[in-house]
């Protein structure tokens, strides 16, 4: 499902990624790991189509609208409430019987609550919790997640070790604790 | 209702409440434009000319657009929040359709005051004026949104931004003053509608190119 040879990515003269070799089978949950600025985030940026590579190959077998991207930001209008943020993306990805699905994800997520809440009044865990929201929403092929434990309290990481296993979608994600998901892990990717 | 016509409903409607929630920008704009004819009043010698204080009108329009523009991607800049947008199914141009959308509201908003304003402090309005500026406002705010989102992606936005539009900008000046002043405004109006047209086609079809790396 993603295929990358020789890839290869700067910012000016820095050198972030060089000749990276990866294959990510349909159905794989590869974990992407290595210390602060060896370019994890990059190369989920690079596999969502977010940035171009400066060189090399990268062929992912899944359309815009069927990647499911967790980020360091949580990707939530702050101004909006939960449910009014998860609304506009299930209307952007024309998710059929939306209100439902905004609502179970919020319930299955522990936000139902606070749906009438804005994001901006979220605790860092509560937004991880809504991005995490974001990114299930329209049930992805290909899930991109970057350190998606961040913030989250013991709760909240049960809600997404549960997610994770029912949703069985191929998915790349970048970590720095590979034994929290050694378990669904199929291949692991050490980046320097 | 089509997907593309449901998409830029959607991203405008998000425009608007954001605004009306944090209202950031148009107390701004509103405030300026008003500040800006007040000054133009006291400033102007009595007996100036009809086209001297039309052209002081388009002036504050102008820059009053200039203040909407520089906010226009204020949160999808400070939450990274364009990423989130880039990655939806959607046609990218729908972002740009649905924030002109919303720059245009701020920018009628701001002139359903200052219209009255300038009636008040100079002269009564014409028809000619009220469609200039009608027309002025679709090239302004379509030329301008893809304007912003450039500036947005750089670190000196604020330079860059007025540096970018104020050229841009000149035509609709030109454009406006003649069809408030000019014996003949059609042709003038004319001239803004072909602006209008060929400033939206080009920034509708680049969009895309301009917010993906």
């Amino acid at each position: 499902m993603i295929r990358a040879r020789k890839l290869s990515k700067r910012f000016g003269d820095k050198r972030v990624l060089e000749g990276l070799e990866l294959d990510v089978p349909k159905g794989g949950f590869v974990l992407v790991t290595g210390p602060n600025g060896s370019g994890k985030t990059t190369l989920l940026r690079l596999c969502a189509g977010l940035a171009a590579p400066t060189a090399g190959e990268l062929e992912i077998d899944a359309p815009r609208g069927a990647i499911g991207f967790l980020a360091h930001e949580p990707l939530v209008y702050r101004e909006l409430t939960a449910l009014e943020n998860l609304d506009l993306y299930g209307r952007l990805y024309r998710i059929p019987e939306r209100r439902e699905r905004c609502g179970a994800m919020l319930e299955r997520f522990g936000l139902w609550r606070s749906r009438d809440e804005r994001a901006g009044t979220f605790s860092r865990g509560m937004l991880q919790r809504l991005a995490i929201c974001r990114a299930f929403l329209h049930d992805p092929d290909l899930l991109l997640l970057d350190e998606p434990f961040d913030g989250l309290d013991t709760e909240g990481a049960k809600m997404l070790y549960g997610k994770l296993a029912e949703h069985g979608c191929t998915a790349l994600v970048a970590t720095h604790d590979p034994k929290s998901l050694a378990i669904q892990a199929t291949a692991r990717v050490a980046l320097a | 209702m089509s997907g593309y016509a449901a998409d830029v409903a959607a991203l405008a409607r998000k425009d608007l409440l954001l605004e009306l929630r944090s209202r950031d920008t148009l107390p701004a704009m509103l405030l300026f434009v008003v500040s800006a004819l007040t000054v133009f009043h006291f400033a102007l010698p009595e007996d100036s000319s009809a086209r001297a204080e039309t052209g002081l009108l388009w002036i504050a329009i102008v820059f009053t657009a200039l203040l909407g523009l520089t906010r226009a991607f204020a949160p999808e800049r400070e939450d990274g929040l364009l990423d989130g947008l880039v990655l939806a199914p959607c046609d990218r141009s729908a972002i740009w359709a649905g924030k002109t959308i919303g720059v245009m509201a701020f920018l009628v908003l701001a002139e359903l005051v200052a219209l009255p304003a300038f009636a008040l402090f100079f002269h009564s309005l014409s028809w000619e004026l009220v469609a200039a500026i009608a027309l002025a406002d679709v090239g302004i705010a379509a030329i301008g949104t893809l304007l912003a989102a450039i500036a947005a992606a750089s670190r000196a936005r604020e330079l860059l931004l007025p540096l970018l539009f104020l050229p841009l900008a000149i035509p609709v000046v030109i454009g406006g003053v003649g069809a408030s002043v000019a014996a003949n405004p059609g042709s003038f109006l004319g001239f803004l509608g072909l602006y209008d047209a060929v400033f939206a086609i080009l920034s509708w079809a680049s969009f895309e190119y301009v917010i993906t790396e």
